[in-house]
């Protein structure tokens, strides 16, 4: 296996289903305004539940927190969320698109679907983070991240509320790294932290 | 390994741009400008689904066998939608638009991308409870043969109807939907009347012009398939199409905010997406 050569961070991933909504609690609140990556979320979520994610987290997050709508640029220091019943891609030009078609692993949103256009998007610059979930999207995800260079990262199944998601995506993805949520937002503030740029990337 | 894999990705890109102009040069189906990253997705599952190796695997047998463009465009455009999806949406309608429709006495409303049939059955029965059917034409255009037909067929498989029933509910639905479908062998077929009024039509966004002066074009998720300039057609044509004042319905999650047409469109009902068309 080549080691590719060490790349700045450009944007974060995290996917999450059962218990997402505590996990992201312990993280996203962490991350101080003027954050330097955009974070794309995917929580699966029953449709027509339209922005309740999204005004829960931006009452409580520092940074700007919402749904976007298709086209939106993935901009610096701002929370997506995928809206209820839409897929959420990534473009090479660093914009939002959204899609109807079909579930993925029973999902729409998908966390695969996120993650393989984000990988694709961002390269080795790309941090994904696949948190607990009772099913097994995320882990198809999470290995095209890391086959693109990117960082792949899994909450520690022993900690996570449900580990079925976390631990489907390691039997992909071995060499993902286990972390526990505060090592997650540990990783997350380091890798938007210029001076420790060595640090985060192997 | 990892560059390996970086290299394929970069192979992909460059079949794929040949694929899709391969496409166009052969059929004319034109699909250069959707965004990219939901595409590949699409023509992954194609050329897995066809279990053909690699993109240019796929495309000599497509410029060789339009069996397998039919398939294609199976991948490509067919979308899953439901009756009277987004139940705020048709309440915005019925509650804020049909005033002003009214007051037309003819109407033309136009369901552009309009799949297998699900927004426009929702538009004749929401016109029809208004009582505003008779007054209407309705367009339903497409690029895919087989959408409109499943769409002239209006036939759906019955375990849809539940949430069909609960989304017209929500909408404000004035009567019951089950008022407009028999049920036969698990399948729930819409009632024929509802098409008399309707148009359906072979009509690309891509590629064709205005055909006909409309008072409301409904136009949801479909332009999420575009990139940018292929939007900013779309919209241009759909200001061109629209009378005075006329209204266009998007997506939840779709704006006009970043369209170059932004400045011809002012919101009528911006929580639902639904514009109006500035006049003076």
């Amino acid at each position: 296996m080549t080691e590719s050569a060490p790349s700045a961070p450009r944007a974060v991933v995290i996917g999450a289903s059962a218990g997402a909504v505590e996990a992201l609690l312990h993280v996203l609140p962490q991350l101080p305004r003027g954050y330097p990556l955009p974070v794309l979320v995917v929580v699966h979520v029953p449709p027509q539940r339209r922005n309740v994610l999204a005004s829960l987290f931006a009452a409580r997050c520092p940074l700007d927190v919402r749904e976007p709508d298709d086209k939106e640029p993935a901009a610096p220091g701002t929370i997506l969320f995928a809206p209820p019943d839409y897929h959420m891609l990534v473009e090479a030009d660093r914009t939002i698109s959204l899609s109807v078609e079909g579930p993925v692993q029973f999902s729409r949103p998908s966390i695969d679907v996120l993650f393989e256009s984000a990988a694709d998007a961002y390269g080795p610059g790309l941090i994904g983070a696949v948190l607990t979930g009772a099913n097994h999207d995320g882990a198809e995800g999470l290995a095209a991240v890391a086959a693109a260079g990117g960082m792949a990262i899994v909450q520690d199944p022993a900690q996570a509320a449900y580990p079925v998601m976390p631990e489907a995506a390691l039997a992909l993805t071995p060499r993902a790294e286990r972390l526990t949520l505060d090592g997650l937002v540990r990783r997350l503030l380091a890798a938007g932290d210029p001076s420790q740029a060595g640090e985060i990337s192997r | 390994m990892e560059n390996d894999r970086i290299q394929e990705e970069k192979i992909e890109d460059i079949e794929i741009r040949l694929l899709l102009e391969a496409l166009y040069s052969r059929y004319h189906y034109d699909f250069r400008g959707y965004a990219q990253a939901s595409l590949k997705r699409r023509l992954r599952q194609a050329r897995d689904q066809l279990g053909l190796p690699t993109f240019s695997a796929l495309q000599d047998r497509m410029l060789r066998d339009p069996a397998i463009v039919t398939r294609l465009l199976g991948f490509l455009t067919v979308q899953v939608s439901e009756l009277f999806r987004d139940p705020a949406y048709f309440r915005a309608i019925r509650e804020k638009v049909v005033p002003h429709l009214r007051t037309y006495p003819s109407l033309k409303v136009w369901i552009a991308g309009s799949s297998t049939g699900e927004e426009l059955y929702s538009f004749v029965i929401l016109f029809r409870e208004e009582g505003l059917e008779d007054r209407t034409l309705f367009y339903a255009t497409d690029i895919s043969q087989e959408a409109l037909d499943a769409a002239a067929r209006g036939i759906y498989p019955l375990d849809r109807i539940r949430a069909f029933t609960e989304n017209h509910q929500l909408s404000g639905g004035k009567s019951s939907l089950s008022d407009y479908y028999s049920t036969a062998y698990g399948r729930a077929v819409f009632d024929k009347s509802l098409r008399d009024r309707v148009v359906f039509s072979d009509h690309s966004l891509v590629t064709d012009a205005v055909f006909a002066e409309m008072h409301l074009i409904s136009c949801r998720n479909v332009m999420i398939y575009f990139d940018r300039e292929l939007q900013d057609r779309a919209v241009g044509l759909f200001r061109e199409s629209l009378a005075r004042k006329g209204f266009l319905g998007l997506g939840a999650r779709e704006s006009l905010r970043f369209s170059q047409y932004a400045g011809a469109f002012s919101a009528f009902v911006r929580e639902e997406k639904i514009y109006q068309r500035r006049d003076p």
